[in-house]
């Protein structure tokens, strides 16, 4: 039996202990009708010997090529460390710290990190996580709403250069509260949103106005003349940000005359393995005037009877198991293993470090946007400036050439086309500090073939 | 506390070993960069090491400690899920690599989603929500889906048992219901009454958690389940219990529609410190089409993502990518490990230690919510005898167990029972440990007799003694703003 440790006399002596004459009897209780009949279809058990024999086979043959693909989940080296660490047992066994005492490294580890996140923002406070960065957005929206009192519109106004599957997920999420969500139009020529179209907002009752950095083509935004508008306004300005990023761009609480109220964004490049998508890490920062308004859990420094300091939960009165209808969210386990893996990742790092690897990505990235370019028929599709993420149009079918690219052990890029109808001969591309000049040149290499094919 | 890791910072320090070669940035205006640094330490790699290391031995883990929290299911983590899960091809796999690159995940996961229907008897299932309150937001989700294909839209309210959950009620809210409450009776189960008069051509169906957050089943579901139905509102089944059951009774047969799991409780995905965890969720025939996506399909030898070409009418996505998919790869290896055998004796084992630990509590004096009822895998003790005669609570008990080497059990919920302890010793535990549990609730009882006053101070031995959460609350401080502070 996996896992379960009774012996026989283990089990008579228990029964016994309960006055019942099998385990059977326990589940008396339950109707028989609706009892399982006959044995579910379902394998017979296997033991670790085999079923590692089974998964080292099915992981073998995957995600054996080279990786060009951003489009919001990023490859960056991550120190052995880290996760040498994070899985320990006392971290990895460990549940959500409400036995405060009992769980004072959890907590430290959370009020370390929600240090880091809010200075990497610019910003006075932060959570202790949301699930991802799209749900982390559509939480921000959700803040924002509730934080506006004056609003009555619930109008969000949403670049169209937002992640489109953030977009996707901000729409899941809100649409059965009421709230509007606006596209707005990005510039063909820059491939940044432009500010002028806000001009026909202009008062109006406007909620919030999201500002991502950089934008899903890579390209950066005006984010002071976007936040400045949000403030004139009298929008909620929501940032949603890369924090690699961060170690070198503008943080969202210097943006414009008076920063952003809120900024969230996706917290994977900061040690998280790509894992095809998940588990990965969304943060959520805040001015101190809003903190109330935050979702999900947050820890705070308090001091014990004995008057030393330590760690709790705090502000609970904003959750679901205290104020459960009334709560900011409905949130309860969030990425807590994830937040341990950043949190060592931005300690090893340092500043200096996470600057680095972003001038490291951004350099890879041009080099190689300049090699592809140099390909007849490839080119930049904006004039915008890139951090480390580049828009390329194609000469010939995106998803032909990204096919045969895969077949060479390339994975060459995100296709824009179900993303984006106007941009359906184009791809995104992203080399971070992982990629060698001989990676570099394999895909160059790869992609001529392709196209002289 | 431990020294914070930003006073251990030395100016330029660093931890060489992983720095990036230097290269200029050219390009980026100077108004769109950063003019300070952030506040990040300055630290060598062994110090980083040496903290965390040291910060994790101020944890209690199911790795190091009995951890019988209620409603949470903290039974072992097998160490091979994890480094099967790390393995390069499922770790390093980028999000849109090409379907092509993943089948050997494709294929585990389309497998982990047969599994799920099998052991739950639910027509299908999506693997994407990240966690259990996801999970329950896409179940609700999809039943105003249902609800507005049909043009039913007069449906305004979610029914909510008093003793459910807290993300049952802040799900509701947040699909644009309204929540209506209904009591539960003495014996743990639902007052039939008040939801004959509670239902409705308002309801928009009911969530329900069986075996019940006051750890019974709930004998009436069948009853429950048409009263609902034939007021045309549909069965929400919060998975969160699903331990108690596994292999014997499925929420497909009991009449749900609409289900979700918590596979970081019964499939034994780690806790991590308060996730990731990952709700998929199940449904019946009806509501297949709105299922969140994406899901995994099998196209004769190949796998492939279903995305919203596929189901137009799905609720949509709820994550940027795929949901957890390192938590899915956990909880498959503890599937196929368990099997078919291993999976029925989750539920016997884990209801065997219930019963066995409420058995012995009762007999060494204390008082159990539900006396007449069969424990399912988690009983509830309340302390209201103690806390009248000693004036011993239910945290003095909990915070005082902590200096016996034991984590508390879940306290004050579910808030109909006074002063309680809501105990779940999952199946990975042995007799003896629950016999030393047991003894300690007894030292501790009878501490509490002899000297109150020392019981309110636990505990002693620990990183911290009892922390003021009064003032957490009344003076924030959420982030390190530069001062030292004395150790």
């Amino acid at each position: 039996m996996p896992f379960i440790p009774h012996t026989e006399q283990d089990v008579a002596e228990m029964l016994d202990a309960i006055g019942v004459d099998s385990i059977e009897a326990l589940f008396d209780e339950i109707p028989a009708e609706l009892r399982v009949k006959g044995v579910l279809n379902i394998p017979d058990g296997m033991n670790e010997m085999a079923v590692a024999r089974l998964m080292r086979e099915r992981a073998a043959g995957d995600a054996t090529g080279l990786n060009f693909i951003g489009a919001g989940a990023y490859e960056h080296h991550i120190p052995q460390a880290v996760w040498d660490i994070t899985t320990r047992g006392e971290f990895y066994s460990a549940y959500t710290p409400y036995q405060a005492e009992a769980s004072q490294g959890t907590l430290q580890v959370l009020y370390e990190y929600q240090t880091m996140i809010a200075s990497l923002n610019g910003l006075d406070v932060s959570n202790a996580s949301l699930y991802d960065g799209a749900s982390a957005l559509a939480e921000a929206v959700l803040m924002a709403v509730r934080a506006h009192r004056k609003s009555k519109s619930k109008r969000i106004l949403m670049p169209s250069t937002v992640h489109p599957a953030y977009r996707a997920v901000v729409q899941a999420v809100v649409k059965n509260q009421g709230i509007e969500i606006v596209e707005l139009p990005f510039c063909a020529e820059t491939g940044a949103t432009l500010v002028a179209e806000l001009k026909q907002y202009e008062g109006q009752d406007i909620t919030a106005l999201v500002i991502p950095q950089p934008n899903f083509f890579g390209v950066l935004e005006d984010v002071d003349g976007l936040t400045d508008w949000a403030a004139t306004n009298n929008a909620i300005a929501i940032a949603v940000v890369n924090p690699l990023s961060l170690a070198l761009l503008k943080a969202p609480g210097q943006w414009g005359q008076s920063g952003v109220d809120i900024a969230c964004g996706e917290g994977q490049p900061l040690g998280i393995p790509l894992t095809s998508g998940g588990p990965y890490l969304g943060f959520i920062c805040c001015k101190q005037q809003h903190v109330r308004q935050l979702p999900g859990r947050i820890i705070g420094r308090t001091v014990d009877l004995d008057g030393k300091p330590g760690f709790a939960l705090t502000l609970q009165a904003r959750e679901q198991h205290i104020r459960r209808s009334k709560a900011t969210s409905n949130i309860c386990t969030n990425q807590g293993l994830m937040v341990t893996a950043a949190t060592i990742f931005m300690s090893l790092m340092g500043a200096e470090g996470l600057e680095r690897a972003a001038a490291q990505s951004i350099s890879n990235t041009q080099l190689l946007a300049d090699k592809l370019c140099a390909i007849n028929g490839v080119e930049r599709v904006f004039t915008g400036v890139n951090f480390h993420e580049v828009a390329l149009r194609l000469p010939q079918p995106v998803d032909a050439v990204l096919a045969a690219l895969a077949d060479k052990g390339i994975y060459g890029g995100c296709a824009l086309a179900s993303y984006y109808p106007g941009l359906s001969d184009c791809i995104t591309v992203c080399a971070t500090e992982t990629k060698s000049g001989a990676d570099l040149a394999a895909y160059a290499t790869a992609l001529n073939e392709v196209l002289a094919a | 506390m431990s020294k914070l890791i930003f006073e251990q910072s030395r100016p330029n320090r660093t931890a060489g070993a992983q720095l990036a070669k230097a290269v200029a940035v050219t390009g980026i205006p100077a108004a769109l960069r950063r003019t300070t640094r952030p506040l990040l330490p300055e630290v060598s790699e062994l110090q980083v090491v040496r903290h965390y290391t040291r910060l994790s031995q101020k944890n209690f883990s199911i790795d190091t400690q009995f951890y019988p929290l209620g409603s949470c299911t903290m039974k072992y983590n097998p160490r091979v899920c994890n480094a099967v899960a790390l393995q390069p091809g499922f770790a390093g796999r980028h999000p849109y690599a090409p379907d092509s690159s993943g089948q050997g995940l494709l294929a585990s996961l389309f497998d982990l989603q047969q599994l799920l229907k099998e052991v739950t008897g639910m027509k299908e299932v999506s693997l994407t929500p990240a966690a259990g309150a996801q999970g329950e937001f896409a179940g609700v989700a999809m039943i105003r889906a249902y609800h507005d294909s049909r043009n039913d839209t007069a449906r305004s309210e979610i029914i909510v048992p008093d003793a459910a959950h807290g993300t049952n009620p802040a799900t509701a809210v947040m699909c644009g219901y309204k929540v209506k409450e209904i009591p539960t009776k003495g014996d743990g189960d639902i007052d039939i009454d008040a939801l004959k008069a509670a239902v409705g051509p308002q309801t928009a169906g009911i969530m329900l958690t069986n075996p019940s957050t006051v750890g019974v089943f709930e004998r009436n579901i069948k009853q429950i389940a048409k009263i609902v139905h034939d007021a045309g509102g549909l069965l929400y089944y919060d998975g969160a219990n699903l331990n108690a059951i596994l292999g014997k009774v499925r929420p497909g047969d009991m009449g749900f529609d609409v289900i979700h799991m918590n596979l970081h409780k019964t499939f034994s995905t780690p806790h991590g410190g308060g996730g990731p965890g990952a709700g998929p969720v199940g449904v019946s025939e009806r509501l297949v089409p709105f299922l969140p996506i994406p899901m995994v399909t099998k196209e004769g030898d190949n796998y492939r993502w279903l995305s919203e070409q596929d189901r137009p009418q799905s609720i949509g996505r709820l994550s940027a990518f795929n949901g957890n998919i390192g938590v899915l790869i956990r909880a498959y290896v503890y599937a196929l490990m368990l099997g078919r055998e291993g999976m029925e004796r989750v539920a016997e084992y884990a209801t065997l230690n219930a019963n066995y630990l409420a058995a012995e509590l009762r007999r060494v004096g204390f008082e159990l919510a539900y006396p007449e009822r069969r424990a399912t895998h988690e009983f509830i003790v309340t302390l209201k005898k103690e806390a009248k005669q000693f004036n011993a609570t239910a945290m003095d008990f909990a915070k005082r167990l902590l200096d016996y080497g034991f984590h508390a059990p879940t306290t004050y919920f579910p808030l109909l029972v006074p002063e309680c302890l809501l105990i779940e010793p999952t199946e990975t535990e042995s007799k003896d440990v629950l016999d030393g549990f047991v003894a300690a609730l007894a030292m501790i009882r009878a501490e509490a007799e002899q000297n109150v006053d020392e019981l309110k101070g636990a505990p002693y031995t620990l990183p911290s003694r009892r922390l003021d959460d009064v003032r957490a609350a009344r003076e924030l401080d959420l982030t390190w703003k530069g001062e030292t502070t004395a150790s």
